[in-house]
């Protein structure tokens, strides 16, 4: 069996708790998600290569020539933490430029109705109560893959504003059925105009 | 033959725990898991657990020894091991733990002392279950021999 040569999602998990983050380690790994565990917002953070006044770090941890494996595809943090807790840093990933697409996920060990609907005003995409379950963690993939689905509809429009040919005058839409050289295409606009001036002749004869 | 014999005492081990309430579902989601490629998941969670609730009794009981309990702290530690008593599925504990929470809750002065004292016998009495389940566990790790 070879290495799969498709990217893994990237899960970062933030939680105080040892035996937590051990926890959501495992559920992560098991739906095949590469995750990296932290023990605090500022840590997370720092992973994240946003320094704690909000400026982007230049160099963050992830060193720029890594930066595509060290890319992060959804954030999933603990509410309770010491400190920077979940709700704030949500808050801090949602103000940043850099940072407010990635998806955040909240989990609580305590059901308050106050908190959870806070958290998503905020812009978390999941609650998930405590202890976490399998059946949590597969809610996370459509987050992951509109996320994925974005970027690749964003990469498609930087392309689509790169410089292309211009392209050809309507009088010779008709003629691009067929593949016409980029440098012909004076030649095109004239072959397509002839069977436009043969056309009245036709007609012409008809008539007779 | 001796460790089909391992297996069936472990798992009618488990099943009491379950009756009694010492464990929860919460505990099957652990050993659900475990697999093949990760023989020793349970074993490395349930170890760190104890380790961590030893550390929170040791601090539990430093700060009950002072004259005057300090409730909030003491309630931030309960906070803290019902957090990881629930993440593995000890639900003896986790229980005592919210009603440790309520007596603090309730500033009950005495409560919480009795209920630190009843947690203290309902772990001791946890830890020399869920101990012997543990050497158990480590003969389920899978090997080649393991069909005889």
């Amino acid at each position: 069996m070879g290495m799969a040569a498709e990217a893994q999602f990237h899960v970062l998990a933030v939680d105080d708790s040892l035996i937590d983050r051990k926890l959501i380690e495992r559920l992560l790994k098991t739906s095949s998600y590469q995750v990296t565990t932290v023990d605090s917002g500022s840590k997370a953070l720092e992973f994240l290569g946003l320094r704690e006044d909000d400026q982007t770090d230049p160099n963050p941890p992830s060193v720029s020539s890594n930066h595509h494996e060290m890319e992060v595809n959804l954030i999933i943090t603990d509410y309770c933490m010491p400190g920077m807790t979940g709700y704030d840093l949500l808050k801090k990933i949602k103000e940043s430029s850099s940072l407010k697409d990635i998806p955040v996920v909240i989990m609580s060990s305590e059901n308050v109705p106050s908190r959870i609907s806070r958290c998503l005003e905020e812009g978390a995409e999941e609650f998930f109560l405590k202890p976490v379950q399998l059946s949590d963690v597969n809610r996370l993939r459509p987050h992951l893959l509109k996320g994925k689905l974005k970027e690749q509809q964003e990469q498609l429009q930087i392309e689509q504003l790169l410089p292309l040919p211009p392209p050809p005058p309507p009088a010779v839409q008709q003629q691009q059925l067929q593949p016409q050289p980029p440098s012909n295409k004076r030649k095109a606009i004239e072959e397509g105009l002839s069977p436009e001036r043969r056309r009245p002749r036709y007609s012409g004869l008809a008539m007779v | 033959m001796a460790l089909k014999a391992l297996k069936s005492q472990l798992k009618a081990v488990l099943e009491s725990l379950y009756t009694e309430g010492v464990l929860d579902h919460q505990f099957d989601q652990l050993q659900a898991l475990q697999d093949a490629n990760n023989p020793g998941f349970v074993v490395e969670v349930v170890t760190l657990f104890y380790e961590d609730t030893e550390k929170t009794l040791r601090e539990l009981t430093k700060y009950l020894e002072q004259p005057i309990a300090d409730n909030q702290r003491v309630d931030s530690y309960v906070h803290q091991l019902k957090g990881s008593s629930s993440s593995i599925g000890a639900q003896q504990i986790k229980l005592a733990c919210i009603d440790f929470h309520q007596a603090c809750l309730d500033n009950n002065k005495d409560g919480p002392l009795i209920k630190l004292s009843m947690n203290s016998i309902i772990y001791k009495a946890n830890s020399r279950l869920l101990f012997s389940w543990r050497k158990e566990s480590l003969l389920m790790i899978p090997n080649n021999s393991d069909d005889y």
